[in-house]
């Protein structure tokens, strides 16, 4: 019973998974994007019609990719290069990714994801690793989907704290003046890593639409984004701890109605309260804490200009 | 290398500002209009439709101003604490407990129409600026990051009023349907020009609003603390309560939303009172380049977009979706123009120099 809930805890915390690393790289950058919700709908959308023409999985997955780095683009050209205030280029983008997602969606409203699709998203156990009794059940029977979340989480780690790229694009979100001054080119890193945060963003969505719901339905992302803006901040931008937040929402997602099928009548939208209420906890607890590794990156959500140093 | 370079201007002349923003806007219509070829209708009769829609007859414009209604006054109250560069983007929570404390009002007490209307106002004001009291205090004690706080509580509020809704509040004779009961009477907003009271509140809200901002202290104060805390603190202001003060403003405003949508446009509470008002504010206030008077310009305008948006949807069967594309491109081009505000794009001189030395 509680392998089973944790397992599904999985699969509802993936879509979280990839979005939530996916504004870690933006906001390493410097970056807050509010778009994520936006960005999840056009994943969402392309990944699924790419996915119902194609038949082909991986194509699914890389429209989700194209079309959030697409949203990205719109965002970095506005917030990078024209230096738009980024909450409200942000909040435009959700608007933006939502109208889009159900426009092209009208056509497909109800459709199904093929079957050659389903097929290649079922659980695959890990030989070996799924045979650790309750471990193995709960993280290695999962979906190819699932295990390219874990994939993206370590390299993620490995790229941003052991890397010299990594280095640099932390020193780009701290100080973008003194990242500059040591020779890095700030634009670029920012352009890169708000882009490869869409295409995340994007994958998160299309996880949505192609495995967990796999119907098309409007309103299929409901708010998952602004939760993975959340867990940001729950994670103190580590993808480690990003995983373990975006897991624990997922559970807590569906705990109100696996508690009522047991016959414990607590209102899902009191749990739904949770997460919420545990990211303010923990954005006051940081910073009284002041612990360096847990505050924002320092430049967050300033534009940077190179005459103004 | 691009031969470009950017300058940040010193001072823009007024009427070139407006022909940026102007010109901005035509580009974005447009682009918004080619969009709109591209997916199949004429874009002329699109945007004739959209604004016979939003202002061709008297009812289409009372849809209207039923619809800048709100976003105006939740823009002022955004206004309030965006002056003073304290981001609140809560105002969803702010409607939403302010609706709530309102509705509490009306469902409980029995009193005559004036003192209930007033009691409502009051309980939604104060529980709108109490729940944005809750980060500012934060803020200004401790210095906590109130974008991620105020986004947070926007959507405790709507859980816990989904939470009513489902739950305690659900009105025990609408048949199983999840809904809270329907105001009496007494508790809803009366009417003037077809219109509920709610345009003349705002009317006047502007015009209080900008008063208070630009020509009292506190106003002052409030921008100074939004230029530079530093400046603000050598001065010898108490930035904590300067900034506790205008952040309970600003929530109470929001909250005051709440109250009159539930009165006079839903009678009643629900999860899906706050329609993104709250977000869609903060776009509205920054174009109106934190001006309570541009504030009312850029609302209406707004409230067009979304009522012409609506009439299309109805009588040539283009789907809202297409309207909200048409809302958000003409939104990037004039955010995007901003940087031509405040940015001189020239031609590097010295590349200049080295073509006359060839």
């Amino acid at each position: 019973m509680l392998v089973g809930f944790l397992s599904a805890a999985i699969i509802a915390g993936t879509p979280l998974l990839f979005a939530t690393l996916g504004e870690i790289f933006t906001e390493k950058a410097g970056h807050l994007n509010l778009g994520v919700e936006g960005m999840m709908y056009m994943g969402a959308i392309v990944g699924f019609i790419v996915g119902l023409n194609t038949h082909n999985p991986l194509l699914a997955m890389l429209g989700a990719v194209l079309s959030g780095s697409l949203g990205a683009l719109l965002y970095a050209f506005l917030t990078v290069s024209l230096r738009v205030n980024q909450t409200v280029c942000g909040l435009t983008l959700t608007i933006f990714g939502e109208g889009f997602a159900s426009f092209l969606g009208q056509r497909v409203m109800g459709s199904i994801v093929p079957g050659d699709i389903k097929s290649f998203f079922v659980a695959r156990p890990i030989p070996g690793l799924s045979s650790i009794p309750y471990i193995g059940e709960i993280f290695f029977k999962q979906d190819v989907f699932v295990y390219l979340g874990y994939l993206a989480i370590i390299a993620s780690t490995y790229y941003l704290f052991r890397t010299k790229k990594g280095l640099n694009l932390r020193a780009v979100g701290e100080s973008a003046a003194a990242a500059d001054a040591s020779g890095i080119n700030v634009s670029l890193y920012k352009y890169v890593h708000i882009l490869l945060g869409g295409a995340l963003c994007g994958l998160g969505g299309a996880y949505m639409s192609l495995v967990t719901v796999p119907v098309w339905q409007e309103h299929i992302i409901s708010g998952r984004g602004w939760i993975a803006v959340a867990l940001v901040i729950f994670a103190s931008w580590n993808p480690i701890k990003a995983m373990g937040g975006a897991f624990l929402f997922g559970g807590l997602s569906i705990l109100g109605f696996r508690l009522q099928s047991m016959g414990i009548h607590i209102s899902q939208y009191l749990i739904d309260m949770l997460p919420y209420a545990a990211t303010i906890i923990i954005v006051i607890i940081s910073t009284r804490k002041n612990k360096k590794e847990d505050m924002p990156p320092a430049d967050l959500n300033t534009p940077y200009f190179r005459e103004e140093r | 290398m691009i031969p470009l370079k950017i300058v940040k201007r010193d001072d823009l002349p007024r009427n070139k500002a407006i022909l940026i923003r102007t010109l901005s806007v035509a580009l974005s219509i447009v682009f918004a209009g080619l969009v709109i070829a591209l997916l199949g209708y004429n874009p002329i009769i699109v945007f004739t439709s959209m604004v016979k829609g939003a202002l061709g007859t008297t009812i289409r414009i009372q849809q209207t101003t039923l619809k800048a209604i709100p976003l105006l006054i939740t823009s002022l109250g955004i206004l309030v604490a965006f002056k003073m560069k304290f981001w609140n983007i809560g105002g969803e929570g702010q409607i939403m407990m302010g609706a709530f404390a309102a509705t509490a009002v009306a469902l409980n007490l029995d009193l005559p129409k004036p003192l209930m209307l007033l009691s409502m106002v009051v309980a939604a004001m104060v529980m709108g600026g109490l729940w944005a009291f809750i980060p500012a205090f934060f803020k200004a004690k401790m210095g906590t990051n109130e974008t991620i706080f105020t986004l947070m509580l926007n959507y405790l509020a709507i859980k816990f009023v989904t939470y009513l809704q489902y739950g305690p509040w659900k009105d025990p004779s609408s048949q199983g349907f999840p809904k809270i009961a329907a105001f009496s009477d007494a508790a809803i907003l009366p009417s003037l020009g077809g219109v509920h009271i709610g345009w003349i509140i705002a009317l006047v809200l502007v015009v209080l609003v900008y008063i208070f901002l630009n020509h009292t202290k506190k106003g002052y104060e409030i921008s100074v603390v939004g230029e530079s805390i530093e400046t603000a603190r050598y001065a010898g202001m108490n930035i904590s309560s300067i900034i506790i003060i205008s952040m309970m403003l600003s929530g109470g405003l929001c909250g005051l939303t709440g109250m009159i949508q539930a009165s006079a446009v839903e009678k009643t509470l629900s999860a899906s009172l706050s329609a993104n008002y709250g977000f869609t504010a903060i776009i509205t206030t920054w174009l109106a380049g934190l001006n309570a008077i541009a504030t009312l310009f850029v609302c209406v305008a707004f409230a067009i977009l979304v009522q012409g948006g609506n009439y299309i949807q109805i009588s040539m069967q283009v789907p809202a979706s297409v309207a909200d594309m048409i809302q958000s491109i003409i939104l990037f081009f004039v955010l995007g123009s901003e940087f031509f505000l405040q940015y001189k794009v020239t031609f590097h001189k010295y590349l200049k120099v080295k073509k006359e030395a060839k």
